[in-house]
């Protein structure tokens, strides 16, 4: 437990001063609320809003053809529309906006804009949305595969010759809500020297400042994005987050007031995009003793109505697609499709919870199959230090730490012991035990999923006082604390003297997305580099005062050539101001080169991999079904823990989170319409559903990242389920290769009870 | 009618009887520290405390809270503005992570702690089930409610292990 966690935001949102987007109230301020479509497909014959119009308080009422610049948007496909002007692909799709005085009549005024709708077939299942048959989503697009990514290497002819076991199965997995506790908003003003100011509750200020403007036709540096507190994000805020804000600031360029949007959960749930839904057909063939010789993958994501970030989420999953694992013939296929569901996108493991899963326990499988001990079956084939990916990447540049981090679980939870004690369905006794793990590795950051590139601004005060901004946002998960601590310890100074400064997308450069567990390497890399210059202008400073030369810096004082200390920090600033130099650097990281070949499915995918393991204990009432979790332990070869408090707070949540998707996550849709409104249907993991957790921080310091830090946030989520399906099969006796499973446990001894 | 609210009494026309209390603190008095997550009733996050027992501000109508004590996150400090020993261990503990939950959280924990001043891990964890947080898993707010009874209540170290 810890006693003196750090966190520079923390007394604010202790003492409810911390303000988010709902917080804040301008003078003149309007509000408005979006008018959702009913159906997910149908063409607008016609919108009629004049009876809302005419409620008293109403200002305004817009559509698409309000809009002045482009309709649609979209960060790899430009196939989002701000507001539809005449196709509906969802059952989230916005047809306008509502402007009033007061949120109430806006509210209120809903029921009195008339949309005529004539309805025309939807798609709705990912495998028939793939034949040619099928209407399509996007018609500009001309096809429902949205993109398709692959990995050959070796020769399956071979691989299926040499082959003599095979294993052949199917999972799926469920469509999962982020239910950041707070929904969606964004309060927007045009202010007077005519730039756009946006506040709102979204993860991606940068990719919120491309929607606006696209939508206001107006020039990047015409909009402001501030980073301001947000409730929970989880890689959900950023498409649906951006759109909030551009409709936001449409209604605030239209009636020139100042104009808070608010979602209610009802509307969040509706529109905002979900993980993906995953069918992953796997075929494995086996040696006797225990070599695998071959993979072949197919998996069909659900891409929903959107393209958003569908083709990086399914390239992680190719690249992940045979899990951390040494295999010789891959044949692998990735589509992302589009379908006419609600869409797809961001949301914490971004592709590899799916993987994951499946392959996990297609381990488990194979081993019993063989015979084989599962952990004996994973050490023979699991990538050690010089093995190579299935896409040919050579792990040699970092720590390859899986034997560290699995050992870690399993003495940590008694894991030789406790796996002889499974129940595996006894009939004979009133409650079944059960105990599994899974393993992982994650490629770091965006691999080539992007630009990756961030940068950080440290700017010392006359008075020696700190301003440091980057361009990572803060989620929530800390990221503020872990840049002050990586400043405050390369320049030698008490943290207590940095003042974290949120940044605006007006004063920082874009350091793309805070996703990808990459705040911590990348903005931490440039803190790192922007300390090594600050450091220099220090000595320079010191330098110029004495008429010396050679001075170096170490641990906030500057010494001489000869070793002597000569300044202190607040002595070098103030000889810095005195003879005309700023302490000021601007630093970059830029992430290390990275190679894709498309045609293979080969290359460096990612500059470094974080190792994990997980492990669950649970039990199960063989007369109800109820799953009880007794114990998650789960340790993560981070590289260097910048700070153990919160770093541990990630585990802890990220578990938590796999555990909600493992048991009872779910988010059905019926011909694209949600059957859920609220968190009334949606099981959101509560205390009492989680047990006592265990995180172990391995700590192998990667040369790859200036701190020598790796990411968490998503490493902590991607592995509970097929930990925990695992223990459910040692508990039950059958395996379950569905998400969410305990529905799935339930059905299953209500059968056997009859 | 009458309502206090973090020790300060207001009136409150009767029209505003069947105003919803969340609205009335966030709107009215500008205690906007007082979260909204689902507006129903289900995530706890409005929770403020009505003569120290958690209520749902979100469910609550203002002719509920006639004559009594309402308290929220923003009366729970000092008025010298030091922390309440409760606030400090969810500080200390890394109990806070996105912050949204925090404050329906720290005042659900608060009204625990005056009830149990020995609470087991069990216990704190049976109190909070009613507070939805998505981000931290529980176990270090859980772990900031035993840290705060012991500094409340001077306990024995012997629970936190
Ligand atoms: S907002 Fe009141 S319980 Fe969720
Ligand atoms: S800290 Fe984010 S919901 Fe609890």
């Amino acid at each position: 437990m810890f006693t003196d966690a750090f966190r520079n935001d923390a007394a604010a949102k202790v003492t409810g001063k911390a303000k988010y987007t709902d917080d804040y109230k301008l003078p003149d301020m309007l509000y408005a609320v979006p008018v959702h479509s009913k159906v997910a497909s149908a063409i607008i014959k016609t919108i009629n809003y004049s009876k809302a119009l005419n409620q008293k308080g109403v200002v305004a009422v817009y559509t698409a053809k309000d809009i002045p610049g482009n309709i649609k948007f979209g960060q790899i496909i430009k196939d989002c529309p701000t507001l539809v002007n005449r196709r509906i692909r969802s059952a989230g799709d916005v047809i306008a906006l509502i402007v009033a005085e007061t949120r109430e009549i806006a509210l209120s005024a809903l029921p009195f804009v008339e949309v005529e709708l004539e309805e025309i077939p939807g798609v709705y299942n990912p495998e028939e949305a793939m034949q040619g048959t099928s209407p399509l989503v996007n018609p500009d697009f001309g096809s429902n595969i949205c993109n398709y990514h692959k990995v050959r290497t070796g020769n399956m002819e071979q691989g299926e010759k040499e082959a003599e076991l095979i294993i052949e199965q199917e999972f799926n997995t469920s469509r999962v809500e982020h239910c950041y506790l707070e929904p969606e908003t964004a309060l927007c003003y045009l202010r007077p020297d005519g730039v756009m100011e946006v506040l709102g509750s979204m993860q991606h200020p940068f990719s919120t400042r491309r929607f606006v403007a696209s939508t206001l036709g107006c020039k990047l540096s015409a909009v402001e994005v501030k980073n301001i507190p947000m409730g929970g994000g989880f890689g959900g805020k950023d498409d649906t987050a951006a759109l909030v804000c551009a409709r936001a600031a449409l209604c605030a360029y239209l009636t020139r007031k100042p104009v808070k949007l608010i979602y209610s959960r009802e509307m969040s749930m509706r529109e905002s995009y979900k993980r993906h839904p995953y069918k992953l057909q796997y075929r494995m063939g086996l040696k006797k003793n225990g070599k695998i010789v071959f993979i072949k993958a197919r998996i069909v994501a659900d891409g929903g109505a959107y393209c958003s970030v569908t083709p990086w989420v399914t390239w992680r999953s190719t690249v992940q697609s045979c899990g951390c694992y040494e295999v010789p013939n891959v044949q692998s296929d990735v589509y992302g499709v589009y379908t006419n569901n609600i869409f797809s996108g961001a949301f914490r493991g971004f592709g590899s919870p799916q993987v994951n899963f499946a392959i996990e326990q297609l381990i488990e499988m194979a081993a019993e199959k063989l015979n084989m001990d599962a952990t004996e079956f994973r050490k023979m084939n699991m990538v050690h230090q010089g093995s190579k990916t299935i896409t040919e990447q050579k792990l040699d540049n970092h720590t390859v730490s899986l034997q560290q981090v699995m050992d870690s679980v399993l003495q940590e939870i008694d894991y030789e012991n406790k796996v002889q004690q499974c129940s595996f369905g006894n009939p004979d006794v009133e409650e079944w035990y059960g105990i599994g793990y899974a393993i992982a590795y994650r490629g770091v950051s965006l691999g080539a999923e992007g630009t990756d590139m961030n940068s950080a601004i440290i700017n010392i005060q006359p008075d020696g006082s700190v301003l440091l901004e980057t361009g990572v946002h803060e989620n929530g998960q800390g990221a503020q604390s872990a840049m002050i601590l990586i400043a405050a310890k390369e320049l030698g100074i008490p943290k207590e003297l940095i003042r974290y400064r949120l940044p605006s997308t007006s004063n920082i450069p874009d350091g793309g997305s805070t996703v990808a567990s990459r705040g911590t390497i990348m903005g931490g890399g440039a803190v790192v580099n922007a300390a090594k210059i600050i450091k220099q202008r220090l000595c320079e400073g010191v330098e110029k005062a004495l008429g010396i030369n050679g001075c170096s810096y170490k641990n906030g004082n500057i010494y001489s050539a000869q070793g002597e200390k000569v300044a202190d920090f607040f002595a070098a600033v103030r000889w810095c101001y005195d003879h005309q130099i700023y302490p000021f650097a601007f630093g970059v990281f830029k992430a290390p080169q990275i190679s894709w070949d498309e045609e293979t499915g080969h290359g460096n995918a990612y500059f470094s991999w974080v190792y994990s393991c997980q492990a669950a204990e649970l039990k199960v009432n063989c007369k109800t079904g109820k799953i009880t979790l007794l114990n998650l332990v789960a340790a993560h070869d981070i590289g260097k823990a910048i700070n153990p408090a919160l770093l541990t707070g990630q585990i802890y949540g990220g578990m938590a989170m796999g555990a909600g998707y493992a048991l009872y996550e779910n988010f059905p849709l019926v011909k694209g319409e949600p059957q859920i409104t609220n968190y009334n249907g949606y099981r959101v993991m509560r205390s009492t559903d989680l047990p006592e957790m265990t995180a172990i921080l391995i700590e192998n310091a990667d040369p790859n990242s200036p701190s020598n830090a790796k990411g968490i946030g998503e490493p902590a989520l991607e592995i509970t389920a097929p930990a925990i399906s695992t223990a459910l099969y040692r508990a039950t006796g059958k395996r379950f290769t569905d998400l969410p499973i305990a529905p799935q446990v339930r059905e299953y001894v209500k059968g056997k009870k009859q | 009618m009458k309502i206090t609210v973090n020790n300060t009494e207001y009136s409150v026309s009767e029209e505003l009887a069947e105003l919803k209390l969340s609205t009335y603190l966030r709107e009215n008095l500008g205690l906007t520290g007082t979260k909204i997550g689902c507006d129903i009733g289900v995530c706890g996050s409005c929770t403020v405390l009505v003569n120290n027992k958690p209520g749902r501000s979100c469910l609550l109508k203002l002719k509920d809270v006639v004559n009594k004590e309402v308290l929220t996150i923003e009366g729970l400090a000092s008025s010298s503005g030091t922390l309440h020993p409760i606030q400090q261990a969810f500080i200390d503990a890394g109990a806070i992570q996105c912050g949204f939950c925090t404050p329906g959280m720290v005042l659900t924990a608060y009204a625990f702690l005056l009830e149990n001043k020995q609470p087991s891990r069990e216990e704190a964890r049976e109190a909070i089930k009613g507070n939805i947080c998505r981000c931290t898993g529980y176990q270090q707010i859980i772990d900031a409610i035993l840290l705060a009874a012991q500094r409340m209540w001077n306990n024995e170290d012997k629970r936190f292990d």
